[in-house]
């Protein structure tokens, strides 16, 4: 039973379709992630599901509410972290947690929250005097000081820095083993590899893939590639011959080897087999970065 | 109710953390009247003022100033701001309605108006035997109408305006034109008749407060003009006001 159906999902503003023809549903417990490229119709179609705006056209259902009529309920069981929001200059970390957490009928505890994200020696910093990366991480604490049964990020971790950003992957995870539903809006390939359980790319406001990172990936883009050194020379077309590889090339005394599906297994068997040893051998698989830019024909922004 | 409160408490502690500011907004209009005050010819019964000093007519245009301050210049510039922001769209996805922080800012700007209006009419009867109003029911209708007509233009200018920047390119303007037919510029009586007519029916309605604090009963076209700005001006804000 899927707690997020969005179904044939339509917005436009104006003129402009912002969100043409998306479908997707998402299940308890999961991490679910949003990629595309810019002005794809990302922030609008999960504003959609946070019932902050109004669809043109198709469904949406949340918790089997619906995001629109049933707002006040659902506000008490959705944490929302939108893209784009700040607070007032003089407000003060704790201030702002305190105030938030006083809203909801089962709050986090929020001094524990401001220890998790990080932000214990700024409780009393006024939000003018935040970092970028601190403001990010309030803003995310925002977000889930209502102990929402779904949380909805938008942009997680834009601003933060390395070890900020792997800091709040671990966060997510807690969060998400504690039994909250996730919907993750990302720029972030190794992110989305890392956290989510199924992604979904938009392009121009429609779906154009949705499946596990390494899903997409295998379909997406299946190539593999493996170089290394032969202690003994290698006939190409022993390579050449398997049904996995797809071509065969060297630089210098380098072997490099591409191809799809089981290409390892099948290499290193038939090498095995003429007592080849393979020295200095790597594996290249593609990411999801390659998937998107298969799937968009845009570089993902990093 | 409860988000209501906590939100006002908070705001009311972020208006407490700009000292400066708050001391300018509340303590302005009394400060200008000391320093007129310490002039004795404005503290001597002077017959263009119906025998009264300089001073007692003065005062209700020193009420205006806070009135404009607030109304028509923070009001506007603080919900723009808190609308261009995020904070408004922010607080619609938590159980508690942006509205909350609307009200919360409505009630504080009163406070302000009120603490400020307060210490004037304190300090002029303290330092400078300027009575209490003489007709305090009509005082008090007068102030509340005026009071209402300003803060429903400064929410106009706040729904109309859709960022901070234009709220103030509205509020600047408005500011000036409230403040000078209130005759905080120039003493009313200095100014052209006609002028001075014009400034009955703006808000805040500086002569239905002079009648009042001198002992005629305001004059019902005065007030009811300050309730018909204020109703209108609200219902225009309430129309037009978006909280993105
Ligand atoms: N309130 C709005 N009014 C008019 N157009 C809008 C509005 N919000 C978004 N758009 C337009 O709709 C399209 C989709 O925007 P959206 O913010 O959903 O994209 P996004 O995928 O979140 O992009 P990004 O990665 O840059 O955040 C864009 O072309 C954008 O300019
Ligand atoms: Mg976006």
């Amino acid at each position: 039973m899927p707690v997020i159906e969005v179904t044939k999902l339509h917005k436009r503003y104006g003129d402009l379709v912002a969100v043409d023809d998306v479908s997707f549903a998402v299940e308890a417990g999961e991490i679910f992630g949003v990629l595309g490229p810019n002005g794809a119709g990302k922030t609008t179609t999960v504003e959609c599901v946070a019932g902050l705006r109004v669809p043109d056209g198709g469904g949406v259902s949340v918790l089997g509410l619906d995001p629109r009529r049933d707002a006040a309920q659902l506000r008490q069981r959705v944490g929302v972290q939108l893209q784009e929001s700040q607070l007032p200059d003089r407000l003060r970390v704790a201030e702002a947690l305190e105030l938030y957490a006083s809203f909801y009928r089962n709050p986090a505890d929020p001094a524990t929250l401001i220890d998790k994200l990080g932000l214990g020696d700024k409780r009393n910093t006024a939000y003018k005097l935040l970092s970028g990366g601190q403001k990010q991480r309030l803003s995310i604490a925002l977000a889930l000081v209502g102990n929402p049964e779904i949380a909805i990020l938008d942009e997680l971790t834009t601003g933060l820095d390395p070890q900020a950003r792997r800091d709040t992957w671990g966060l997510i995870e807690q969060v998400r083993d504690s039994g909250v539903t996730i919907v993750l809006v990302t720029h972030f390939m190794e992110e989305a590899e890392r956290l989510c359980d199924r992604v979904a790319v938009i392009d121009r406001g429609r779906v154009v893939a949705l499946d596990s990172p390494a899903g997409m990936v295998s379909t997406v883009a299946p190539q593999q590639r493996i170089r290394f050194r032969p202690s003994a020379p290698v006939d190409d077309r022993l390579l050449t011959d398997l049904p996995e590889v797809s071509a065969v090339q060297r630089t210098g005394s380098q072997v490099v080897v591409t191809g799809t599906g089981e290409l390892l297994h099948a290499v290193t068997s038939v090498l095995a087999r003429h007592q080849i040893v393979a020295a200095d051998l790597r594996l290249e698989q593609s990411t999801l970065d390659d998937a998107f830019v298969e799937l968009t024909g845009h570089r993902p922004a990093n | 109710m409860h988000a209501f409160r906590n939100i006002l408490r908070i705001e009311a502690r972020l208006y407490l953390r700009d000292l400066p500011t708050l001391l300018t907004t509340v303590g302005l209009p009394t400060l200008i009247l000391v320093v007129l005050g310490l002039v004795p010819a404005l503290r001597k019964p002077d017959p263009t003022f119906d025998g009264q000093t300089f001073v007692s007519y003065f005062a209700p245009s020193l009420l205006v100033v806070t009135l404009a301050m607030v109304g028509v210049n923070m009001l506007p510039s603080v919900l723009a701001t808190y609308r261009e922001r995020g904070v408004l769209r922010r607080l619609a996805t938590t159980p508690a309605h942006p509205a909350a922080l609307l009200a919360a800012q409505l009630v504080l700007a009163l406070a302000g108006i009120l603490a400020s209006a307060l210490l004037l009419i304190l300090v002029a009867r303290l330092a400078f035997g300027v009575p209490f109003p003489r007709h305090p029911l009509g005082f008090t209708l007068a102030f509340i109408l005026g009071t209402a007509a300003l803060l429903a233009l400064g929410l106009l200018v706040a729904a109309v305006a859709r960022t901070a920047k234009a709220a103030q390119a509205l509020a600047v303007p408005l500011f000036l034109v409230v403040m000078f037919f209130g005759g905080v510029y120039l003493p009313r009586f200095l100014l052209p008749d006609f002028v001075a007519r014009i400034g009955d029916y703006t808000p805040p309605g500086v002569q239905a407060l002079l009648d009042a604090w001198t002992g005629t009963p305001p004059q019902p076209l005065h007030l009811g003009i300050m309730a018909v700005i204020a109703v209108a001006a609200g219902a225009g804000a309430a129309k037009l006001f978006r909280w993105e």
